[in-house]
């Protein structure tokens, strides 16, 4: 993935994060992926001053069963890596197996 | 001492310690917030926190203390329980609450 470019408008800067986002976590052999910006949510508060956008993430993979909720966050940002220091700023996430989907109403 | 064996200190001689953006009176992010609130339903009115904006050390060492990339983080007893996220679901589940159990807010 190139870097962000500043010569680029600003949503294709974020398009490329998402699809970059989407390509890391395809590792984790999710059956769906919804990946949420609300950046615009956050703008200008005093901790988003970095630029870095804010995310929510709901992930479906048979990888988590059987992993507690701390686990399952962290397979996920290992699996983002080092955007998770960088153009992330913040990142809620809902981590399910197939099985517990079903079971929801 | 350093960022590192001070946050050890601070998580083991507290009960309950939240780092988080800005205070609990005002917090800086929403995810802080929601990190406090949470502890306050939980009957915590008060709780020893660690505002990390204040201190550009803690707040890189936080996240290679428990490999944990993202702020808030709340530790009880010295453990690390986890962010926004996960209190919320422990909140709801009650787990958090039943960890929560005989710990009284500081005077």
């Amino acid at each position: 993935m190139s870097d962000a470019n500043p010569e680029k408008p600003e949503h294709a800067n974020a398009a490329a994060l998402e699809i970059e986002m989407q390509h890391r976590l395809s590792t984790l052999n999710p059956q769906q992926i919804d990946l949420i910006d609300d950046s615009a949510l956050h703008a200008g508060h005093a901790g988003a001053q970095n630029g870095g956008r804010h995310y929510r993430l709901r992930i479906v993979s048979t990888e988590f069963a059987g992993l507690s909720t701390l686990n399952r966050h962290r397979r996920i940002y290992v699996a983002l890596g080092d955007l998770m220091h960088s153009k992330i700023h913040a990142l809620s996430i809902n981590a399910l197996t197939p099985e517990e989907i079903d079971s929801r109403p | 001492m350093d960022v590192q064996a001070l946050i050890k200190e601070q998580v083991t001689s507290n009960p309950v310690v939240l780092y988080m953006k800005g205070s609990p009176r005002a917090p800086m992010c929403g995810f802080s917030q929601t990190a406090v609130q949470i502890l306050q339903a939980c009957n915590l009115p008060l709780f020893f926190s660690v505002n990390v904006l204040e201190d550009p050390a803690i707040r890189d060492g936080i996240k290679v203390f428990s490999n944990w990339p993202t702020i808030p983080q709340l530790y009880i007893r010295g453990e690390f329980v986890g962010g926004c996220d996960i209190m919320r679901e422990m909140y709801h589940s009650g787990e958090l609450q039943k960890l929560l159990e005989g710990i009284a807010a500081p005077d």
